[in-house]
């Protein structure tokens, strides 16, 4: 038996090495990728990022060098501190705070020291670089906005986070990509494709040279350039009617569902998220929770839609057949359904039939129109799914599946959706506050500007989309094959006509074009908010939906002004403003546009946080803005205007 | 007897060129390990791999020469032998070179010499004499002890410079003393000691007491051999000493490397940030040498096309470190083969050793195959992350002329004492 021991002994470390062996190389094997092989390092060579440009042609977005001063801290050599941190405009205390930092992540591999040089400073300290040690210039490429508008279209671009990475590993840490608008709905488009190249190195991190002489490089891809359809001048102008003021404007060429103006209010300088206060002023803009800058409200905000809302009822009976244009019905300043009473300001006795509904908005008219499609079949439960399935069909209630990057769903109520609230019975009645766009109902502007855009086609829309041009690239079909509605061309008519009557003689009379026909409708919108948990109406939204001109319609648009009480006093005005600008190119009335600018709603939204109690609508005063600020909006609109003509 | 006529072929030839294949082996992966450039000069003697195959060209003469010897001369000699390596290892504390905090180098004109390299060779000698001899008898205390006295005095001098690795090798020994006839319970009690230090060193002093406690009221009541109740008491205590004494032994006596290399070995930190740490610093070599051989694969990346040995994360890897070399160039097959081939060559010595004639032949043969043994079974493991960090090299594939050299010494005296077994009657 003595003989065994060392012989079975060697066989035993034998076998357990080749176990060991197949542990570490084949069981649990870091494998081949050469991406995770951290004896290769990485150097990864940026494309240009694509150009964005209005549908004019205006270039919007550029690209901007960037320098950044990197520090090797083994490398450093003494150095004339005192006038090295003159250059970089930073003291003592920041150099060494800088410097540890550095030296603490890692003496051998290069750190951020100071970012985002100005041109200038960067021409003074490029000629000084060679006396200081281990400290060197990295030239990065960042935005540069060569307008102050659109910052809710255009977005930002920012370095990529850890579930970024984790999403894509296209990204690595420090790769910048949009986060917002544009930027992020087509970035794959802008950004191209980063070049790399191997290089091996050894374990003090020195480069050796290319791996396999650089057989696996690869050279960058280009980033291409995009043309979007906002118009430019159409949407600076919008956002200076808007100033002072909240809400959203969405104006949408009815012919192509292409977006001329997305407007969101309140908004902010694009040129505030570039550079090296990018973060401070990210915080502070994320930080806004009662203004919101970076929520688009033309996008994201969620509303009743109100009286708009009676297009659709009106379009959905005719269609259902429950009513014919001529059939009257008489308000008796309101509606009454069992104990119940829906208030409407027609005077006692009017006789409407559809146009006359349309064009003094008769709350009467449209609660009848609303009970009868219900109770077309004696099922109020079957009615509201045939109503609900209508109006789905304009792209209401769900997102509008484009490509801008936020949106929100809106709501339109089916059978379903009261299950909870009504499980057994279910009357017409219970819902009649949608027969007026109030309720359950909820749509976001751009949905609304969409409808206004189906109605002006009478019957079709094409989504509503962003991208006109990408270099060298054809349009997605989503873009260009109109979606049609569930209603006919027919019935569109007897309802168009009732919303030129809006300007002619009803609710927008005051806001007539010379020779352009305007087709439109207001909607005052009641709204509440909870303060110290008490529910407590605020001043009513103005909500204005049109398209114009009447034939052959150019622009569909949805504005909407929150508190800022009656469709046609705030929206309205910039509706009809918007309308002409678009169309003839210019405006004619100063005065309506002088009102604009001058008046603020900033007094209404202090209400709610100002701990007093408040009066609303009728028991309000307009503010009007400072001087100083009056003058700053009219030269903004000079400065409008001459790069028009 | 007939006489093998044929004086040319009597030498064992499957060593031979087992020896030569590791050799051969070996070298190119000391090319990849320790070339630099992109274009490689193989005769460049200023780079370890160019002064390799001079040492590999001298190999052959040495190989020659120790062949020509006559297999008499390494019996009657081997006293001598013994005497002048240890002459050698104590002159090195007057006129040795510190190399890597190790004083076991002569520094000759350019080149370096490592006599522990060539102890080892001696005292396999010197013990196959003794034990050899027709008055020793390896059952009596008094031969085991001479015996221990001729393994320990080398393993004390290399102990004394610092070279803890070759200290160990000399452990080696317990292998040839078995085969001879050393009583068991030197066995029973080193594999005991064993387990209950690393019982004691990972869970605890208490766990191996515990755990000893258990072995010996069972081994009392349940063996056929029964032993006195005092006897189990001895052993008990014994077993309470040494549970206790390896803590003592390792948080007390061990330099703090070493129990670095200890903590590290049996998994002893938890704390996520401290191993990070290690893995910075003490544990640095075993974790690239392991990322470097786990980066292989089944067939590896390819004769030096390995990213980590060209970049040289391993250090060292040319000399203790190059099976990491093998694992990421030649893969699971490239490394598993080189085991392999190891295991052959062990177990035709051994089995060479079994049938020498003479006693001198068999233990020396019995010492060659343990010795090498004992250096494939660390290194490997070390670098596999199997054993603690222990800096020996791996015979035949380490860069070095002393070590290349020693072995095939240590294996060559062998293969000549073998193709004489023959006239040994």
């Amino acid at each position: 038996m003595r003989q065994f021991l060392l012989f079975i002994t060697i066989i035993a470390v034998g076998l357990l090495f080749i176990a060991r062996l197949f542990y570490l190389q084949i069981y649990n094997s870091s494998g081949h990728n050469l991406y995770e092989d951290n004896a290769i390092r990485k150097v990864y060579d940026y494309p240009k990022r694509g150009f964005v440009y209005d549908r004019n042609g205006e270039l919007l977005v550029a690209n901007q060098p960037s320098y950044d001063v990197m520090v090797i801290p083994r490398e450093v050599e003494p150095l004339d501190t005192l006038e090295f941190c003159e250059l970089l405009k930073i003291d003592k205390s920041q150099f060494i705070k800088k410097y540890e930092k550095a030296r603490h992540y890692s003496p051998r591999l290069p750190s951020v020291f100071v970012s985002h040089l100005s041109k200038e400073d960067y021409a003074v300290l490029q000629e000084k670089m060679r006396k200081f040690h281990g400290f060197y210039i990295q030239k990065r490429s960042l935005r540069d906005y060569e307008t102050t508008i659109g910052a809710n279209v255009l977005g930002d671009i920012g370095e990529v986070n850890h579930s970024d990475i984790r999403r894509d590993p296209y990204y690595k840490m420090g790769d910048l990509k949009g986060k917002q608008g544009v930027e992020a709905s087509y970035e794959k488009t802008l950004r191209g494709v980063k070049g790399i190249k191997f290089i091996q190195k050894d374990r003090f991190n020195k480069n050796i040279g290319p791996y396999k002489g650089g057989k696996f490089d690869t050279i960058p891809e280009q980033g291409k350039d995009i043309t979007i359809t906002i118009d430019a001048q159409l949407q600076a102008y919008g956002e200076l009617l808007m100033q002072n003021k909240r809400g959203g404007i969405i104006a949408i060429e009815p012919a192509t569902g292409e977006i001329l103006s997305m407007v969101a209010a309140p908004t902010y300088d694009p040129n505030l998220l570039v550079g090296r206060d990018r973060s401070k002023n990210f915080t502070k803009l994320y930080n806004d929770s009662i203004a919101k800058p970076l929520f688009n409200r033309s996008l994201q905000g969620v509303y009743e839609p109100g009286s708009p809302f009676k297009l659709m009822n009106a379009l959905i009976a005719l269609q259902e057949d429950v009513i014919t244009p001529e059939e009257t019905v008489t308000c008796y300043a309101g509606y009454k359904y069992g104990n119940r009473f829906m208030k409407c300001h027609c005077h006692r006795g009017t006789r409407n039939d559809m146009v006359g509904g349309i064009q003094r908005s008769c709350n009467a008219y449209f609660a009848n129109t609303y009970r009868k499609i219900l109770d077309k079949t004696g099922n109020a439960s079957k009615g509201i799914d045939t109503w609900s399935k209508h109006a789905q069909s304009f792209g209401l209630g769900n997102f509008l599946n484009n490509d801008l990057y936020v949106g929100q769903k809106g709501r339109i109520p089916d059978r379903a959706y009261y299950k909870n609230i009504y499980p057994n019975t279910f009357y017409s009645t219970y819902t009649l506050s949608n027969a007026i766009g109030q309720g359950e109902v909820a749509t976001t502007p751009i949905q609304l500007a969409n409808m206004a855009a189906a109605i002006a086609n009478r019957g079709y829309y094409f989504t509503p989309h962003i991208i006109k041009n990408i270099e060298g690239e054809t349009l997605p079909e989503q873009f260009t094959q109109p979606k049609y509605t569930t209603i006919d061309r027919e019935n569109f008519e007897p309802v168009i006509e009732g919303m030129l009557q809006v300007y002619k003689k009803g609710t927008a009379a005051s806001l007539q074009i010379k020779d352009i026909d305007i087709c439109g409708k207001t909607g005052t919108v009641e709204n509440f908010v909870k303060i110290d948990s008490v529910k407590t109406q605020l001043t009513d939204h103005s909500i204005f939906l049109a398209f114009a001109p009447k034939n052959n319609p150019k622009i569909a648009i949805a504005v909407f002004v929150e508190n800022g009480y009656w469709g046609s006093r705030f929206a309205g005005r910039i509706a009809s403003l918007m309308i002409e600008k678009h169309i003839k190119g210019h405006t004619t009335r100063k005065d309506m546009e002088d009102w604009l600018l001058r008046h603020t709603l900033e007094n209404e939204y202090a209400k709610p946080f100002s701990g007093e109690s408040f009066g609303i609508n009728g028991y309000t005063t307009l503010q009007v803005v400072e001087e100083q600020e009056y003058y700053r909006l009219k030269k903004e609109l000079n400065r409008i205007n001459k790069a028009e003509s | 007897m007939v006489r093998n006529t044929n004086r040319h072929f009597k030498f064992d030839w499957i060593t031979i060129i087992l020896f030569f294949l590791l050799v051969g082996f070996g070298w190119l992966n000391i090319l990849s390990a320790s070339h630099t450039g992109v274009t490689v000069d193989y005769f460049d003697f200023s780079q370890p791999f160019g002064k390799q195959l001079v040492f590999i060209f001298l190999t052959f003469g040495l190989v020659i020469l120790l062949l020509a010897v006559d297999a008499k001369f390494y019996e009657r000699f081997s006293s001598v032998i013994y005497i002048i390596s240890m002459l050698s290892l104590v002159g090195l504390f007057i006129f040795g070179k510190n190399v890597n905090g190790a004083t076991s180098w002569y520094g000759i004109g350019g080149m370096t010499i490592q006599p522990s390299e060539f102890a080892k060779t001696a005292t396999a000698l010197a013990v196959a004499k003794y034990v050899s001899d027709l008055n020793t008898n390896i059952n009596t205390l008094k031969d085991q002890i001479q015996t221990f006295i001729i393994i320990i005095i080398p393993a004390i001098l290399v102990l004394l410079q610092n070279d803890t690795g070759s200290t160990i090798v000399y452990g080696a020994f317990f292998f040839v003393l078995y085969r001879e006839g050393l009583p068991k319970y030197y066995l029973t009690i080193g594999i005991s000691i064993l387990i209950l230090s690393i019982l004691s060193l990972k869970f605890g002093a208490l766990v191996a007491t515990i755990t000893a406690l258990i072995f010996v009221i069972a081994f009392h009541f349940l063996s056929k051999n029964k032993l006195r109740i005092f006897q189990s008491v001895f052993i008990l205590i014994a077993a309470i000493a040494v549970s206790f004494g390896v803590k003592f032994f390792y948080q007390s006596i061990l330099q703090p490397h070493q129990q670095d290399r200890i903590s590290l070995w049996l998994r002893l930190e938890k704390d996520p940030e401290k191993l990070e740490q290690m893995k910075r610093t003490f544990a640095y070599n075993l974790n690239e040498s392991e990322k470097a051989i786990s980066s292989g694969g089944l067939t590896g990346r390819g004769f030096m096309e390995g990213t980590r040995t060209t970049g040289k994360f391993v250090p060292e890897q040319h000399t203790d470190y190059i099976f990491s070399t093998v694992g990421e160039e030649w893969g699971f097959v490239g490394s598993a083969l080189v085991v392999i081939l190891f295991v052959l060559l062990l177990l035709r010595i051994l089995h060479l050793a079994e049938l020498q004639k003479s006693q001198f032949s068999r233990v020396y043969g019995y010492g060659v195959a343990s010795i090498i043994f004992i250096h494939f079974f660390i290194n490997i493991g070390m670098v596999m992350g199997l054993i603690p960090t222990i800096g020996i090299p791996l015979p035949m594939f380490s860069y070095g002329g002393s070590g290349l050299w020693a072995f095939t010494i240590l294996i060559f005296i062998f293969v000549k004492l073998d193709s004489n077994k023959i006239n040994e009657w």
